[in-house]
């Protein structure tokens, strides 16, 4: 077994992929003036956010996510043994680490501090997620009301009558603006409950791993699952609308498309949940190359027909809510009654108490944020895209997601400069030829396979989010470091919702692909969406290579009842569509049969 | 119906415990709170009564015992069979013998089968001491059929209370070999496609939220004795999910003989050593059972079941036998809740010290069981 992960330093650049470093801002890439930090450190791919390369201008995200989840551990609440998480871009991939506090005193001194603030929060929650619910609607709302319009050959007349002594070039540079800052916004409030929302979790958690040693994973997420979570409405709709074709007898027009449906009960239907239900990424949100269903409805329309074979075959495809409430009810009876002690019934009800208020966030954000929000954010940037290809700058509306995010500003610069003297801009020339060679960067980049971890592995992992969200544990460095010699051997990883199921594989790399999948198949991937959840009902398994015990995999899987292993760190990489899987997601192993 | 001599455990009542020893009250005990028990009786203490009544036979047993000498475990060992050999060698009294075979005729009657397979299982009993399975070794025989094996074997039973390991115990500890009285059990015998243990708790650190199964192919003696390694499983008791399981390789098993008249031990085929004993739903229903027996005795057991070849999935899972659990339950438990502390305390003290960082909690079905190899 190797004692360390590769060195970034000694990461290979992909042929084709020279130059990778300057597609992002300057403190992204490992780089030799802090090498000896960099080197020293422990760093972990998050394939759960950023599985593939991230272009120019998507880095942004992952910059502004990163730094506000920090900044909330470090200058907000004190969590007091850990500061943020620091990131890096390694040939396009994603790299995270996180950040202890060493200094024992400085622990102890933030002690109190945590205890108030994030106390505060804690004693305060519904009101402030009341109050977040609306700040985030009104986030969005504004970020809806954005509007990038092509500069006009001359301003109106109002311009001039109203006297606004300013014009059109200036808007647009300013809602450009307005959108990175609404961005940075949207990032801060994510991060307003979450980690806390984290923190009492695994308060709880710890708490049942203490009275009950061997109790699953998935017994304690069962007892504070939401019932009603907005992150599974629109499944909910998708059903909803099933239920109307069959109903109403719509399936031959089910089968046009849309436009066969107009004027229906469906499409009454569908046009009052589409906002902002179906404001959904087949993705994880993150790449402006997800499909949202609201822009694609080829794709809900599909998962749609697939209800309906079902629910003419018997199926009864509608979540059980009563009975998954009274089994939650039965779960929380039986575990407190199994306790030995007045004083641990009590204690574990006010953990469980508190892990259920702040659990309704840790669900639903991530609907307003990844879903709701980016889509939103992906759609005006492709309206900023298409104003650029007017003015002859791009080939294609995407390219806007070539250019860093500052580059942006001096794109519109150029325009608006132009357009201000009545000259040609540069723009057109220099960005056709610079965006062709950045696309073949990222296209090398995504031929290179990214290790799961660099650096000096940590001798334990404490950071709380790091265990939650991505799942790193000491068990699982030390899963990587042995793992990669022997690429036959069985799969290990979380044992994420169980059962045991036996079938081909079918390895899945990106949301577009879910169409391959056929009844009975293992559905082996790097992680899945929770805009997957209808394909849940047809396949036999699920196994990924990423994801903790909060991954948005492990949440789905749970609660459409399909067993799942996640976190196995190399199953797209060991396993070829086809071949045969036997998958324990009660013990997280899976067998490769032949 | 019940009479002097015969007890069924299906009209078993609390009072008849001194009658029938702890061992057969604990299974009439069992069926009348509905558990899956094969059905049988008991053969109460007035029969074994009757053998003591001969007077002949009581002064030559005291006689006997009357020359031990407990520093000389070979003479005892001769002692205790001339003592068992002369018991046996005593006709059972008309009436029990006529009692016993016909409650054994009307047992084969109830489970539709002539000469029934039974087990024949001593229960032994003090006046003052109900359960004083102490006092003597519990001799268990397998696969008995016919009348005049099922009287054999009962006195075989009467005559264990004075095996070497049973007198020496008795001496050891200061119990009177007179006012030790013997019931015999007489229960239906399942043939098991496999059978074992299972405890309400975990052995290895006394978490009651899980049920530990160990099962192996075959009569269950295999495991109680020791004769194999079995598979092991942990059941939680709540969500009812199997979230670990070893598989061991087991190299004999218990099984009926070919010509279906007794129990013998014979080699696994290698391809089937390594599979495991149990299916995922069978070990379900078993810890549901074990569960059933725990809410009934209101304190952690320790069961035997063993899984029915003849009957359906779904019924065929027998418990044979369930006791309390004696090591977790006598400790007193940690309580877990730090005293006086605000929810904010235990936030903190989570963060500083998360329970991941603690050791492989972080997903407890990662144990080390499953990396061994020895996981299917």
């Amino acid at each position: 077994m190797a004692e360390r992960f590769p060195s970034p330093f000694d990461a290979e650049v992909p042929p084709g992929a020279e130059g990778w470093e300057d597609l992002y801002t300057y403190s992204l890439p490992f780089s030799d003036d802090r090498r000896d930090y960099e080197d020293s450190t422990f760093w972990f791919q998050d394939s759960i956010h950023w599985a593939d390369p991230l272009t120019p201008w998507e880095a942004t995200w992952y910059e502004y996510a990163i730094a506000s989840l920090s900044q909330y551990n470090t200058r907000h609440y004190l969590i007091p043994p850990a500061l943020g998480i620091d990131y890096r871009v390694l040939n396009g991939y994603a790299y995270l680490s996180p950040v202890p506090v060493l200094d024992g005193a400085e622990i102890e001194a933030r002690v109190p501090q945590f205890m108030e603030r994030a106390g505060f929060y804690f004693m305060n929650w519904d009101d402030l997620y009341d109050k977040w619910l609306i700040k985030i609607k009104a986030l969005i709302a504004e970020m809806e009301a954005l509007s990038f319009q092509p500069l006009p050959d001359k301003e109106d007349m109002e311009v001039i009558t109203e006297g606004r002594g300013m014009g059109s070039g200036l808007t647009i540079q300013e809602e450009y603006r307005k959108l990175l800052n609404l961005g940075l916004k949207l990032w801060q409030y994510h991060f307003e409950f979450l980690n806390l929302g984290y923190a009492a979790y695994l308060d709880y958690f710890g708490f049942c791993k203490e009275a009950f040693p061997n109790i699953p994973d998935l017994a304690i997420a069962k007892m504070v699952a939401g019932v009603d979570v907005d992150l599974f409405r629109p499944d909910d709709e998708l059903k909803t609308l099933a239920k109307i074709v069959v109903d109403d007898g719509l399936e031959a027009q089910l089968a046009g498309g849309l436009s066969a449906l107009e004027g229906t009960s469906f499409m009454d239907h569908w046009d009052s949940v589409k906002e902002p239900w179906f404001n959904f990424s087949a993705g994880t949100g993150w790449y402006h190359t997800d499909k949202i269903w609201i822009e694609h409805p080829e794709i809900p329309l599909e998962f749609i027909t697939d209800y309906v074979a079902r629910i003419k075959a018997g199926d009864d495809i509608a979540r059980p809510t009563d009975e998954i409430r009274k089994e939650r009810d039965r779960i929380v009876d039986e575990y407190t009654a199994l306790l030995g002690s007045e004083e641990d019934k009590e204690a574990f009800q006010g953990k469980l108490g508190l892990a259920r208020v702040v659990f309704p966030y840790v669900e639903n954000h991530n609907f307003y944020v990844e879903h709701w929000a980016h889509s939103v954010m992906f759609r005006k940037m492709k309206e900023l895209g298409d104003v650029f290809l007017k003015e002859g700058f791009f080939a294609d509306r995407n390219d806007v997601f070539y250019l860093k995010r500052d580059e942006v500003n001096e794109a519109l610069w150029d325009m608006y400069s132009a357009w201000a003297v009545g000259t040609a801009a540069r723009g057109p020339v220099y960005w056709s030829g610079e965006i062709g060679r950045r696309r073949g960067i990222l296209a090398a980049l995504k031929e290179w396979s990214p290790p799961p971890a660099l650096g000096e592995p940590p001798e334990v992992v404490t950071e709380p989010f790091t265990i939650m969200l991505w799942g790193i544990t000491s068990d699982s460095i030390g899963m990587w470091l042995g793992a990669g010699e022997d690429d036959t051997a069985d799969l290990r990883g979380f044992a994420a919702s169980p059962g045991v199921v036996e079938g081909p594989a079918r390895v899945i790399t990106s949301a577009d692909e879910i169409g391959q999948l056929q009844e009975g198949e293992i559905l082996v991937c790097p992680i899945t969406a929770p805009s997957w959840a209808p394909v849940f009902g047809k396949i036999g398994a699920a196994v990924t290579d990423i994801g903790g015990m909060m991954s948005h995999a492990a949440i789905v899987c749970r609660e459409y009842g399909l067993p799942a292993v996640t976190g196995t760190a190399f199953g797209t990489r060991n396993i070829t569509t086809g071949t045969r899987l036997r998958v324990d997601g009660s013990s997280g192993t899976v067998t490769i049969l032949d | 119906m019940n009479s002097e001599f015969v007890v069924w455990f299906d009209d078993y009542d609390p009072a008849h415990k001194p009658r029938i020893g702890g061992k057969n009250a604990s299974l009439g005990e069992m069926i009348g709170a509905g558990l899956p028990v094969p059905p049988g009786l008991a053969v109460t203490t007035e029969a074994y009564e009757t053998l003591r009544g001969n007077t002949r036979l009581a002064s030559e047993v005291r006689a006997l015992l009357a020359e031990i000498d407990l520093d000389d475990p070979v003479g005892l060992r001769s002692t205790s069979e001339r003592i068992r050999s002369t018991i046996e060698a005593v006709g059972v009294a008309p009436h029990v013998e006529e009692a016993v075979r016909e409650a054994y005729a009307e047992l084969s009657r109830r489970c539709n089968e002539e000469n029934l397979p039974v087990a024949v299982r001593s229960s032994a009993t003090a006046e003052d001491l109900p359960d004083a399975s102490f006092a003597g070794q519990q001799d268990t025989f397998l696969w008995i059929h016919g009348a005049d094996n099922v009287v054999k074997a009962m006195r075989r039973c009467w005559s264990s209370l004075f095996t070497d390991r049973a007198i020496s115990y008795r001496h050891e500890t200061g119990h009177d070999h007179e006012v030790l009285a013997m019931s015999v059990g007489i229960q239906q015998m399942v043939e098991p496609t496999a059978a074992g243990v299972a405890f309400t708790l975990n052995p290895s650190d006394g978490d009651r939220s899980q049920i530990a199964i160990e099962a192996s192919f075959g009569f269950g003696e295999a495991v109680v004795a020791g004769e194999v390694t079995p598979d092991n499983f942990l059941v939680d008791k709540v969500i009812l999910e199997v979230h670990r399981r070893t598989i061991s390789p087991k190299h004999t098993e218990l099984v009926l003989s070919d010509d279906g008249d007794c129990v013998v031990w014979r080699n696994v085929e290698p391809e089937r050593q390594r599979q495991p004993s149990v299916s995922d739903a069978e070990l379900i229903e078993i810890a549901c059972m074990a569960k059933a027996a725990e809410q009934h005795y209101g304190t952690p057991q320790d069961v035997e079941w063993a899984i029915d070849r003849h009957l359906p999935q779904g019924r065929n899972v027998m418990l044979l036998q369930s006791r309390p659990e004696t090591v977790w339950s006598r400790k007193r438990r940690r309580t877990v809740a730090k005293p006086n502390s605000g929810f904010m305390d235990g936030i903190v003290s989570t963060l500083l010290s998360p329970v991941h960082a603690r050791g492989k909690a972080a997903t407890s079905t990662e144990g080390e069981d499953g990396r061994d190899g020895a996981s299917e």
